[in-house]
């Protein structure tokens, strides 16, 4: 006595989430599988909500979700060892409803989002692992098999939403092995303190909040991030970087935290607080090139698992949540014109996601991960040029100008030479174009 | 044979904070879970139940959240689960509980007699172990505390045999039924749910009472709640951890051997024994 759905959406993070309401909505019979003990005990985020992709699924999700702040201001911060060289952007636009980005803590959010799903009608296992794929003598996915007994469950398709580290699409041979070069290890910290010395420090509201962007030597000539975000009454801060250098540089995660904590231009945003929680996760940043094959008889991949990151713009649960819901539509579709769940049929969800922001931007930035691998002066030398250029050109000291101006150029000439600060130049655009 | 099993969702104290200021419990961010004594007792009603039939149902007082705990019971196997929620239960100790659980299960017999009631030997987060035996007395039950193993019942003579962990030992002992089972960690582990369980947990009925359904009248609403619980909390604190007393050894030369020698020597002033035993097994 096998249950038979008409999807089995494997992971309730954003992705599944996305996915599994957007499918119960329509009516169809859904079954959600997590091997948490709850949706979103599994899941790590900064975490920045982006307000469009789930405002497409639930346009009134303000009213009950659990937010924290919405972001006024963005600081993006060029760092040396002990200075930075900042650009800051904040506007009052940013203060008019309906807010565009919110912080948010992943653990309220997601319950929240979670029950969103059971009360548009699907159903939601926890605590049970989908351990591989059932296929028909075709080949064709019908089905999952979890860890339980009696636990072949069948559907019409199955869509994976399980994540980076998806082992259920590399056991089926539909991804690859994740190469430590396309995945970042980020960890995060977060610190909480009153909301007024929160609220005084950062300059902003009750409700408003700030996000800073952290760039340059704090990651240790490693290709990555720092970000620190202001929650309700608390701090998120960490760093990510390319899983392969940690592990050719040997440095660890939360000592490259701990440093980064320590920076004499971060550590008084701290001052005072208290950590209570530490975590970490891998994010799949290989970008456009490392998407694989995202569909196939009974099957549809979104999410992480899809390699949906734009580690550019630090966006990945809104294009989690836009893969996931246009998944869903393209399966609602199938099911409405009585069409059958082939890869042929499947595939309009491919060219769906071609003709939407994720794949354009995806594609915009698909150079990128390559140029900045193999030049790491971007990380280095250059934040390192800027900042002592800044200093030099405010430190007065008797020297006029224009000898100050020749003196930081001939800076930056002894370290990168006229030709390779010409061609870093051209990288840069073509990086970002 | 019915058994009704009374379980508690408590913060999982493995992970749980004093506040350091109100030396209150922060329970915010602390997973729920089933208080782990309840657990052996619902295992032990339901090995019971594999072996004569029945009828295993699980009762817990609590707010609205605590069905996440009935809905575990249901997918290990418990057939039926009620939540005994209402605002008038809040800020209830072991007395007021333990009436609020007895009338609920006098309203449960009503539908189908109970041959005994498991829970565990306390909670983890009030560590009374008051409850169960409040709940037997209420109900005129016979009333076995402690037990680590259900021997044998025979449904037919209404009698249970168990073993009670005693100080010095322990007890081989039988009673008629109805009965009152409170239940350590025993040998017993919780089984690991079937995916049949998963669904039909997921998709069962819940019922949740409220006081009146509980069978709680009017009259009696001065025994529940705040207002029936005469335990008053006049002080709370956490007390400061005994340190144990540890001593650096150092070596000038900075040998390890040095080191070795030393720490040896320390440890054979303090344990004598160690070293004739160490003596004799190296002859």
């Amino acid at each position: 006595m096998s249950e038979k759905f008409d999807a089995i959406v494997v992971g309730a993070g954003p992705s599944g989430n996305a996915a599994a309401y957007t499918l119960a909505k329509s009516g169809l019979k859904v079954l959600q599988m997590e091997r948490g003990e709850y949706a979103g005990s599994k899941n790590v985020q900064g975490a920045i909500l982006y307000a469009d992709a789930l405002e497409k699924m639930i346009p009134d999700f303000r009213d009950d979700a659990p937010l924290e702040r919405h972001i006024i201001e963005q600081r993006m911060w060029v760092m040396d060892d002990d200075s930075f060289v900042g650009t800051h952007y904040r506007s009052d636009g940013f203060n008019k409803e309906p807010f565009n980005r919110y912080t948010i803590i992943r653990a309220q959010f997601d319950k929240w989002f979670s029950a969103k799903v059971q009360e548009a009608g699907a159903l939601v296992i926890c605590e049970t692992t989908v351990t591989d794929l059932l296929r028909d003598e075709s080949n064709r996915v019908v089905g999952v098999q979890v860890d339980r007994d009696g636990g072949s469950i069948y559907a019409d398709v199955v869509i994976l939403a399980d994540g980076v580290n998806s082992l259920l699409a590399r056991k089926a041979g539909f991804h690859p092995e994740l190469e430590p070069k396309n995945v970042a290890l980020a960890v995060k910290e977060i610190h909480f303190m009153p909301q007024e010395t929160l609220q005084e420090r950062f300059n902003i509201g009750e409700e408003e909040g700030v996000v800073i962007e952290l760039f340059g030597k704090i990651t240790q000539g490693m290709m990555g991030t720092g970000f620190l975000y202001t929650n309700k009454e608390s701090i998120a801060v960490g760093v990510g970087c390319m899983l392969s250098d940690f592990k050719e540089q040997k440095t660890t995660p939360y000592a490259l935290l701990e440093q980064m904590k320590n920076h004499p231009s971060i550590k008084p945003l701290l001052a005072g607080g208290e950590m209570k929680e530490y975590t970490a996760h891998l994010i799949p940043e290989g970008g456009y090139k490392t998407i694989p094959k995202l569909y196939g008889d009974g099957w549809l991949i979104v999410g992480d698992s899809g390699m949906f990151v734009n580690a550019v713009h630090r966006e990945g649960s809104n294009l989690a949540m836009t893969t996931g819901r246009i998944a869903a539509e393209t399966v609602i579709d199938l099911v409405k014109e009585g069409k059958a769940m082939t890869a042929a049929n499947l595939s309009i969800y491919r060219s769906r996601l071609d003709g939407s922001f994720v794949m354009k931007d995806l594609k915009k930035y698909q150079e990128m991960p390559e140029i900045f691998d193999a030049n790491r002066q971007f990380f280095t030398i250059y934040p390192e040029l800027v900042n002592r250029s800044a200093h030099h050109m405010l430190h007065v000291d008797g020297v006029d100008k224009k000898t100050k101006e020749r003196e930081i150029f001939s800076s930056f000439r002894a370290k990168r030479s006229l030709f390779g600060l010409m061609g870093d130049a051209y990288k840069l655009w073509r990086a970002f174009r | 044979m019915h058994i009704v099993v009374c379980i508690k969702q408590v913060p999982d104290s493995a992970q749980i904070r004093v506040h350091p200021v109100t030396n209150t419990i922060m329970r915010q961010g602390v997973p729920a879970i089933i208080n782990p004594y309840d657990l052996f007792a619902l295992e032990e009603a339901l090995r019971l139940k594999d072996q004569h039939g029945g009828t295993v149902t699980v009762i817990t007082m609590g707010p609205p959240q605590a069905e996440a705990a009935l809905r575990k019971a249901l997918s290990f196997g418990a057939d039926d689960a009620i939540l005994i929620t209402d605002r008038a239960f809040a800020g209830a100790d072991t007395l007021a509980t333990s009436f609020a659980l007895a009338s609920a299960i006098r309203q449960i017999q009503k539908n189908m007699p109970v041959d005994m009631v498991f829970t565990g030997k306390q909670t983890i987060d009030g560590d009374t172990a008051q409850v169960g035996p409040g709940v037997a007395k209420r109900l005129d039950m016979q009333l076995l505390t402690y037990v680590s193993k259900v021997v044998s019942v025979k449904p037919d003579k209404a009698e249970i045999v168990v073993e009670r962990r005693a100080e010095g030992g322990v007890q081989v002992l039988k009673t008629r039924l109805p009965c009152l089972v409170t239940v350590l960690d025993g040998n017993n582990q919780m089984r690991f749910a079937n995916m049949p369980n998963m669904f039909r947990a997921a998709r069962h009925p819940l019922k949740r009472w409220s006081r009146e359904e509980a069978g709680i009248v009017d009259e009696d609403i001065a025994k529940i709640g705040l207002k029936g619980s005469p335990t008053v909390v006049s002080k709370v604190f956490a007390p400061t951890p005994k340190s144990e007393r540890a001593e650096m050894i150092a070596v000038e030369s900075g040998d390890p051997k040095d080191l070795a020698v030393t720490v040896l020597a320390k440890m054979f002033t303090r344990f004598p024994a160690v070293e004739k035993e160490i003596a004799k097994r190296a002859q």
